[in-house]
C-alpha cells in the first residue's frame, strides 16, 4: 500500500511513539544498557520510581502547562490581531517576550512562596516560558494572510468571526502549528528542572543523580527526556502536516 | 437601478469623494474611471459599504444600504477585485460556493449552480472543481471570482479593476467574456478602471471622476464628442476615431465563410471554391488553420499548403471590439482574421474593408465636430481576398 504524502510524517511519528512507549517500559533494558555503560556504579538505575512512573508524571506536568499555554496563547494571539486588542499589542509581545527571557528556575523560586511545593509552581513556571512562540507565531500566522483575501471575505458578506474561523485560522495555521511545536518541545526540556521543587518527572533522576554524584542516574533522566522530546516533535510535525489546508501544499 | 445622491467621504481634513450624485439604471454597465486618487474605488466601496459614507445617500431600487445589516447587505451584491482574493485554502467550487452557503442555501440547491456557473465562465466543472487557487494561472483565477460574485445571481455587479493584472491578452479575452455574459444575465454593474479603452468597450455610461468629484457622466459617445471639459477632453484622450472603434463589435461587421475538415486534395479543393483560401476546423468546427487555395491548385499537398494556428491568439470573438480585431491584424499582418466562438469554433470572419467601412463613418462623423484626427495608416482600398499586408 502506498501512503498518501500527507500521511506519511503521521504514520512514522505513530511507528516511533509505540517504539517510545515499549522502550519507556523496558525497565531491565534500561538497568542493563547503564549497568554496562557505568561497570562501576552499584545502582546504575534510579530507584525512586521506573521510567515509566516518571515518564508518566513528565507526560502530566508538560501537558498540564502547554495545554494552558495554548489555551491562553492562541486565543492571546487572535486577539491582539483584531480591531479590539490592537492597543495591547506591544504589550503583550513584550509581556511573553519578558516570559521567555525570565530563567523558569527564577520563576519556580519566585512561586514557590505563593504555591508552595509540587506540580503547581512548575506549571506556572512552564507555562509562561512556553508562552513566547506560540502567541508570536499566532500573530505572525494570522498577519501573513493576504489583506486582499479578507477584504474578498468582506465583499462578500461574512462576518468578522466567520473571516477569523474559517478563513484566517485556517489559512495560518501551519505557522501556528510551528509554535505550538517549538513551544511543547522546549518545554518537554525545560520541564526537567520542575524537579527542584518537587513536581518529578524525568527530573528527578537528574536532579537527584546530581546530588549524590550518579551520573548514570543524570543520563537515565536525560535520555528519557531527549527521547520524548523527538517524539513529540515528530507527533506534532505530523498534526502540523494535517492541519496544513491541502490547498497550501506545495 | 442605484441611485447615489450627494455622497461624501471625509477622512479627517481629506475630503476622497465630494458630493457624487448619479444613477445608474438596472441592467446597465456603469464604468468609474479617472486618474488614482479620484476617488473611484471609495464611490464603489461605499455601495456595499466596505466604507461608510461621511454624508448622503445610496439606494439600491429605493432601499438605503444604510438601512440594511452590512454583511447582509453584501451578500446580495457581487462583488470581484483585481487581486480576486479567492481563499487559498479552498478548492475552485468550494471558492465558487461561499456566498451560497452564507445564505444558508442547501448543497442541493447550489452544487449545480456552482458548476453552471463554472460552466458560463469558460472552466468547465469536471476539470477545474477541484483545483486550487494556486493552481490556476491569473485569468483563470479571476474567472473564478467572477464566477464567485455570479453564484447567488445578485442583481448587483461591484467590480474594482477586476482585469487590471493580467496580462493584455487575457485581458482582451475576459473583457470579450464579460460582455457576453453581461448580455445573457443584464446585472447591474458598477466597474472600476483607469484605462480609457476598458471604459469605452465596456460601459453603458463612464462617470469620470476627479479629486473627488464628477467631472461627466455620459454614455462613452457623448464623452469622447461632447467632452465637458478641457479634462475630459485630455483624459479620453486624442485618437478618438480609433477609440470609437473600441465601440463596435466584431458581430456587427463579419460575414460567414467556408471551412473544411481537411484530408484528400479533392475535398480540400472543392472547399475552396473560387476562394483564395479555406479555413481548416476539426469535426467539432474549432479553428485549426487555414489553407492557400492558391498553392494547393499549384500542386502542393494539402498538408503543405496549410498553416495551423492556435485559435486562442489568432482569431477574435464575435463580442471582440474591433479596435481589438484591428490591432490584432495589424499583429498579425493579415487582411482577415477569423471569428470564433468561446469553444474556438468558427463561426466567420472579419475583413479589413469591413472596419474601413465603420472607420469612414467614424472620420465623417469626426470631420464634423473637429478638423483633423483622420487616420491615413489604413490603405483606400482592400482586395477581397485574404492577403498579406506587406
Amino acid at each position: 500500500m502506498i501512503l498518501p504524502p500527507r500521511m506519511r510524517p503521521v504514520v512514522a511519528a505513530f511507528a516511533g511513539t509505540m517504539l517510545f512507549a515499549w522502550i519507556v517500559g523496558q525497565q531491565e533494558l534500561w538497568a542493563s544498557v547503564l549497568g554496562s555503560l557505568f561497570p562501576e556504579s552499584a545502582r546504575p538505575v534510579y530507584p525512586a520510581a521506573t521510567v515509566a512512573e516518571l515518564t508518566m508524571q513528565h507526560l502530566r506536568l508538560v501537558g498540564i502547562s502547554s495545554g494552558l499555554t495554548l489555551l491562553v496563547g492562541i486565543p492571546l494571539g487572535m486577539w491582539v490581531t483584531r480591531p479590539s486588542g490592537a492597543d495591547f499589542r506591544e504589550i503583550v509581545s513584550a509581556a511573553v517576550d519578558f516570559g521567555q527571557t525570565f530563567p523558569p528556575v527564577a520563576v519556580l523560586a519566585l512561586m514557590m512562596p505563593i504555591l508552595g511545593f509540587g506540580l503547581w509552581p512548575a506549571v506556572v513556571a512552564l507555562f509562561l516560558y512556553g508562552m513566547f512562540p506560540v502567541v508570536s507565531n499566532t500573530v505572525a500566522g494570522l498577519e501573513a494572510v493576504p489583506r486582499t483575501v479578507i477584504d474578498a471575505a468582506r465583499g462578500m458578506g461574512m462576518d468578522r468571526a466567520r473571516i477569523l474561523f474559517t478563513v484566517e485560522m485556517p489559512l495560518a495555521a501551519r505557522i501556528i502549528m510551528a509554535g505550538v511545536r517549538t513551544s511543547v518541545v522546549i518545554n518537554i526540556g525545560t520541564a526537567t528542572v520542575a524537579a527542584a521543587v518537587g513536581a518529578g518527572g524525568l527530573g528527578d533522576p537528574i536532579i537527584g543523580g546530581i546530588s549524590v554524584q550518579n551520573m548514570a542516574y543524570v543520563l537515565q533522566g536525560a535520555t528519557a527526556a531527549a527521547l520524548l522530546a523527538v517524539v513529540a516533535d515528530g507527533l506534532l510535525a505530523g498534526a502540523e502536516r494535517l492541519l496544513t489546508p491541502r490547498g497550501l501544499e506545495a | 437601478m442605484i441611485t447615489l445622491r450627494d455622497v461624501t467621504k471625509r477622512y479627517g481634513e481629506v475630503t476622497a469623494v465630494d458630493g457624487v450624485s448619479f444613477e445608474v439604471p438596472s441592467g446597465e454597465v456603469c464604468v468609474l474611471i479617472g486618474p488614482s486618487g479620484c476617488g473611484k474605488t471609495t464611490t464603489l466601496r461605499m455601495i456595499n459599504r466596505l466604507i461608510e459614507p461621511t454624508s448622503g445617500s445610496i439606494e439600491i431600487d429605493g432601499q438605503d444600504v444604510m438601512s440594511v445589516r452590512p454583511e447582509e447587505l453584501r451578500r446580495h451584491i457581487g462583488y470581484v477585485i483585481q487581486s480576486v482574493g479567492l481563499f487559498p485554502h479552498l478548492t475552485v467550487a468550494e471558492n465558487v460556493a461561499t456566498v451560497p452557503k452564507l445564505l444558508g442555501w442547501e448543497r442541493r440547491r447550489y452544487e449545480p449552480k456552482v458548476r453552471e456557473l463554472l460552466g458560463i465562465v469558460g472552466l468547465p466543472p469536471a476539470e477545474y472543481a477541484d483545483k486550487y487557487p494556486r493552481q490556476l494561472s491569473g485569468g483563470q483565477a479571476q474567472r473564478v471570482g467572477v464566477a464567485r460574485a455570479l453564484v447567488a445571481d445578485p442583481p448587483l455587479l461591484l467590480m474594482d479593476e477586476p482585469f487590471g493584472a493580467v496580462d493584455p491578452l487575457t485581458r482582451e479575452r475576459l473583457q470579450a467574456e464579460f460582455v457576453r455574459i453581461q448580455r445573457e444575465l443584464k446585472k447591474t454593474v458598477i466597474f472600476v478602471t483607469h484605462d480609457v479603452d476598458e471604459a469605452i468597450k465596456l460601459a453603458d455610461r463612464i462617470a469620470l471622476m476627479r479629486s473627488g468629484n464628477l467631472e461627466q457622466y455620459d454614455t462613452p459617445e457623448t464623452l469622447l464628442d461632447h467632452p465637458a471639459s478641457k479634462f475630459v477632453h485630455d483624459f479620453m484622450g486624442s485618437d478618438r476615431a480609433l477609440k470609437r472603434l473600441g465601440r463596435a463589435r466584431v458581430a456587427n461587421v463579419m460575414r460567414t465563410v467556408e471551412s473544411t475538415t481537411g484530408g484528400a486534395r479533392s475535398v480540400v479543393a472543392e472547399a475552396c471554391g473560387g476562394s483564395r483560401f479555406v479555413y481548416l476546423t476539426d469535426e467539432r468546427g474549432v479553428l485549426e488553420g487555414w489553407v492557400d487555395c492558391k498553392v494547393l491548385d499549384a500542386g502542393t499537398p494539402p498538408e503543405e499548403a496549410g498553416t495551423t494556428v492556435d485559435w486562442h491568439e489568432a482569431a477574435v470573438h464575435p463580442e471582440t471590439t474591433l479596435k481589438d480585431a484591428l490591432s490584432r491584424m495589424l499583429g498579425f499582418g493579415f487582411r482577415n482574421v477569423a471569428v470564433v466562438d468561446a469553444d474556438g469554433r468558427l463561426v466567420g470572419e472579419v475583413s479589413l474593408a469591413a472596419i474601413e467601412g465603420t472607420m469612414a463613418d467614424a472620420d465623417t462623423h469626426i470631420a464634423n465636430l473637429e478638423e483633423g484626427e483622420v487616420l491615413g495608416a489604413i490603405p483606400e482600398e482592400s482586395p477581397a481576398e485574404r492577403d498579406e499586408l506587406t
